[in-house]
C-alpha cells in the first residue's frame, strides 16, 4: 500500500463522510430551506473528494480535465436548483417562520402584497410577489 | 466612425470569447484528445453552437487578475471543506433546533456578472442559499443557517459582501475596484 493509496482512501472515506452528512441532514433538519443546505451542499467537497481519489488511482494527464469538468458542472448546477427549490419553498407552505431568527425579504414581499407598491422597479421580489400573494401567508 | 465599429466588433468578440474557450475546454476534456486537430474542430462546434443556441451576451467586466483567480480558488476549497464540516456538526448536534435567518445583504457592484457570481459561491459554500435577487438594488435576499442572534445576522452580511470583495479584486471592473479601494482606505481611517 503505497501513499498513493492511502491519500486516496482518505479521500474516498471522506466523500463517503459527504455522503453521510447529507443523510443525517435530511433527517435531523426541521424544514425545507435547511435539508436544502444539507443536500446539496456536502456533495460540493463529497464530490470533489471523489474525483481526486479517482484521479490518484488513475494518474493520467489525459483524465485531469474530464474530472475537472464533472465538478465544474456539479458548481455550476448546485446552486441553481437550490435557489429554485429555496425560491418555491419560500413562497408555498413550505415556510417555517418560527424557524426563523430574522427574516428580511418577508417585509419586503408584504409591503409589495399590501401595497401594490413596486419596490425599485422590476427586482425580482417585487415582480414575482404578486402573482404569488393567495400562498404567501398561509401561517397566520 | 470606422475605428468605433472595429472596436464594437473586437469588443463583441472578446465578449464571446471566454463561452468559446470554456466550449473547447469541454470538448477536450470529454473526448480525452487535446490534440489540435480535434481542438480546432470542437472550435468549429462551438461556433456553431454558440451561434444557433444563441445567449445574452454577458457584461464582463473587462479584467481578470490570475494571481487573484488562483488565491480566490484555494481560498474557496478552504471555506468549503470547513463549512461542509460546520454543517455536518450542525445536523448531529442541533438538528431541530437549529434557527435561521433570511437576511437582506446589499451588494456594491451592479454589475449582474458579479452579482450571479456571489450568488453561486456563496450558495455553494454551505450553510447559505440566494432565495431571492433583486436586480434593482442589487440585494441578495440569503438564507443562512445557524444565525440565532442580530450579530451573527450581521457576521453573515459581512461574510457575503467580502465574497463580493474577493470577487471584485478578482474580475470587477476597474470602477468596482477603485470604489473598493476607496471603501478599505475608509475603515482603515476609522478603526484607530
Amino acid at each position: 500500500m503505497s501513499v498513493i493509496d492511502i491519500l486516496s482512501a482518505i479521500a474516498l472515506l471522506g466523500g463517503a463522510l459527504m455522503s453521510l452528512a447529507a443523510a443525517v441532514g435530511l433527517l435531523r433538519f426541521p424544514d425545507l430551506m435547511s435539508r436544502m443546505h444539507a443536500a446539496t451542499k456536502p456533495q460540493v467537497l463529497g464530490l470533489f473528494l471523489m474525483l481526486v481519489a479517482v484521479g490518484l488511482q488513475m494518474r493520467q494527464w489525459a483524465l485531469l480535465p474530464a474530472l475537472l469538468v464533472a465538478w465544474l458542472f456539479q458548481l455550476l448546477t448546485v446552486p441553481v436548483s437550490a435557489h429554485m427549490v429555496g425560491r418555491a419553498g419560500y413562497r408555498s407552505k413550505h415556510r417555517r417562520p418560527e424557524l426563523l431568527s430574522t427574516d428580511d425579504l418577508h417585509s419586503v414581499v408584504e409591503a409589495v402584497v399590501d401595497g401594490g407598491a413596486v419596490i425599485d422597479g422590476g427586482g425580482g421580489a417585487a415582480k414575482a410577489a404578486p402573482t404569488s400573494a393567495p400562498t404567501m401567508n398561509p401561517d397566520h | 466612425m470606422r475605428g468605433s465599429d472595429q472596436g464594437a466588433i473586437w469588443r463583441a468578440l472578446l465578449n464571446r470569447l471566454p463561452l468559446l474557450a470554456w466550449l473547447v475546454v469541454v470538448w477536450g476534456a470529454l473526448w480525452q484528445d487535446f490534440s489540435p486537430g480535434n481542438l480546432a474542430f470542437g472550435l468549429l462546434i462551438s461556433v456553431g453552437v454558440s451561434s444557433v443556441f444563441y445567449l445574452p451576451p454577458v457584461e464582463l467586466g473587462g479584467r481578470l487578475n490570475v494571481l487573484r483567480a488562483v488565491v480566490f480558488a484555494l481560498w474557496f476549497l478552504k471555506e468549503v471543506s470547513v463549512a461542509s464540516i460546520e454543517v455536518f456538526y450542525w445536523a448531529v448536534v442541533k438538528g431541530p433546533r437549529i434557527s435561521n435567518a433570511i437576511v437582506a445583504v446589499p451588494l456594491r457592484s451592479r454589475s449582474d456578472l458579479l452579482m450571479t457570481a456571489t450568488g453561486h459561491v456563496l450558495s455553494l459554500i454551505p450553510g447559505s442559499l440566494v432565495v431571492e435577487v433583486d436586480r434593482g438594488t442589487s440585494t441578495l435576499y440569503v438564507h443562512a443557517m445557524n444565525a440565532p442572534t442580530p450579530e451573527s445576522v450581521e457576521k453573515v452580511r459581512r461574510g457575503i459582501q467580502d465574497i463580493e470583495a474577493r470577487l471584485i479584486r478578482v474580475m470587477g471592473s476597474r470602477a468596482d475596484l477603485a470604489a473598493l479601494k476607496r471603501e478599505a482606505a475608509a475603515n482603515v481611517k476609522e478603526s484607530p
